[in-house]
């Protein structure tokens, strides 16, 4: 029988500085603790007594990744309009974005570091910056591939260029566009981990804390609950997109 | 602030922890070689195996699902909680890191080769089959080439996510660029910011280098289709 009192897992001189504090209190385990002493790969009895711990950097992680698609999304749909008003813009607009998918968000937060310092805020425009050319590749091939004739019809119609771009060619394009939404969200769950660097919270604290003392059942749970989280933008998403699409249904049906 | 970090490239610095001097030209370049090294070890096991796999798949049009399904799987695995988990559970070292960087890479090589091959015309394949051609000389001739810019999409795709993941890969005790970034109690900020800089420069390089691989690769009848 293990001395309850005594540290289970020693600290490894690791070259990471504690972001989060580690008490003893951190290895409650109501199954006996001897999962957590021989730091087995997954401790159930660890985690139904530990569970709370992760609400805040879940809640956290969901502002970063909300904050970052939404942000991403408007700034790039933006320049994706400009762009299919003015195609010479398109390029241009490829490139620039282009280079900030390239840079990864890692060295990213930390070139932000002199104009907005560390925390949240810092996090959410590295990914926002990281979202810009995936939403807007999507929104402007989406417009591109509105049939000639389509629009030809819309404008012998009488509508003005802004009632076919909101009409005829949004609603149109509008699969492509949750398509390119749904790669955004799922990429910036999966890289907003990587705040924790930024001291930007979120679930990557977690994982840092895991890592920090080799606890792979915390790894474990942080990593799922992004996974989760994942699928679950996915899906929702998805049903968005077939929600504001019925008549792909029908053609379907 | 940005000074001090050209200066900590260049020169160095003395450590936060006291004693040692830390950074400069030289521990630069070798932590530079590092993460390069990491980088092209993970992409080649990523190309070996998920290159020839798209190719059959492609080729015979089976697996679409788990062929399309591995893209959009690939994307939601938190990089963070893959390299934490790796070093925690099978350990640090080499081998290990490459094996979890390779698992970043094969998903968007095998998507898009899959779809590359399944978006070559079926009229150039039957001629091709036609002309008397055996199957892998169709893969070789006629689908690979026409799937090139489909496919180098991937590797690009691929590349920029391994260099990215590489930058944490002191996690698991191989010292890359990335330690500047994260060890900041040794460092410190110019450090850290020197070392975004370097992390930065260096994902854009490669996406330069892998540029000019595809345009080299392209086919130059592909090239005429384009302007």
């Amino acid at each position: 029988m293990p001395d309850p009192t005594a540290p289970i897992l020693a600290l490894p001189a690791g070259r990471l500085a504690p972001l989060a504090d580690v008490s003893s209190d951190f290895f409650r385990d109501r199954s006996g603790g001897g999962c957590i002493a021989e730091n087995k790969l997954f401790c159930p009895g660890w985690v139904a007594d530990n569970w709370d711990r992760y609400v805040d950097p879940t809640l956290q992680h969901l502002v970063l990744v909300g904050s970052a698609v939404a942000a991403g999304f408007l700034i790039a749909f933006g320049m994706a309009v400009l762009a299919h008003r003015h195609r010479w813009l398109a390029s241009p607009f490829l490139a620039g974005t282009g280079v900030l998918y390239t840079i990864p968000s890692i060295a990213f937060f930390f070139l932000l570091l002199p104009i907005t310092g560390r925390g949240a805020l810092t996090a959410i425009i590295a990914l926002t910056a990281f979202n810009l050319q995936i939403i807007f590749r999507n929104v402007t091939t989406g417009l591109a591939g509105v049939p000639a004739g389509v629009t030809e019809a819309a404008r012998g119609i009488g509508m003005t260029p802004g009632q076919m771009l909101w009409r005829v060619e949004l609603p149109l394009a509008l699969p492509e566009i949750i398509a390119g939404l749904r790669i955004a969200t799922v990429s910036t769950v999966a890289l907003a981990t990587l705040a924790v660097f930024a001291n930007g919270g979120g679930l990557g604290t977690e994982i840092v804390v895991g890592a920090n003392i080799t606890f792979k059942t915390g790894i474990i749970v942080a990593g799922s609950i992004a996974i989760l989280m994942a699928i679950l933008f996915d899906g929702v998403l998805l049903l968005i997109g077939r929600l504001l699409s019925p008549w792909q249904r029908a053609a379907l049906a | 602030m940005i000074g001090d970090a050209l200066n900590f490239i260049v020169n160095g610095h003395e450590a936060k922890t006291g004693g040692v001097m830390v950074g400069g030209i030289d521990q630069v370049l070798e932590l530079a070689a590092r993460q390069l090294e990491v980088t092209v070890l993970a992409l080649a096991v990523s190309l070996l195996l998920a290159l020839p796999v798209g190719l059959l798949l492609g080729h015979y049009g089976r697996g679409e699902f788990i062929a399309v399904s591995a893209g959009n799987a690939g994307r939601a695995i938190p990089e963070l909680a893959l390299i934490a988990l790796m070093a925690a559970a099978v350990g640090v070292g080499l081998f290990n890191l490459v094996v979890a960087l390779a698992i970043l890479g094969i998903p968007p090589i095998l998507t898009n080769t899959f779809v590359g091959i399944r978006q070559v015309d079926r009229a150039s394949v039957e001629a091709a089959r036609g002309m008397g051609m055996t199957e892998g000389a169709v893969i070789r001739k006629v689908e690979l080439p026409l799937a090139i810019p489909t496919i180098m999409g991937g590797v690009r795709t691929a590349t920029i996510n391994i260099v990215a993941t590489a930058t944490i890969a002191p996690l698991a005790g191989i010292l890359t660029l990335g330690d500047f970034i994260i060890s900041r109690n040794v460092y410190g900020d110019s450090g850290v910011l020197a070392g975004a800089i370097l992390v930065a420069l260096m994902a854009l390089l490669l996406e330069a280098a892998l540029a000019g691989v595809q345009w080299a690769l392209t086919s130059p009848g592909l090239k005429l289709n384009r302007t």
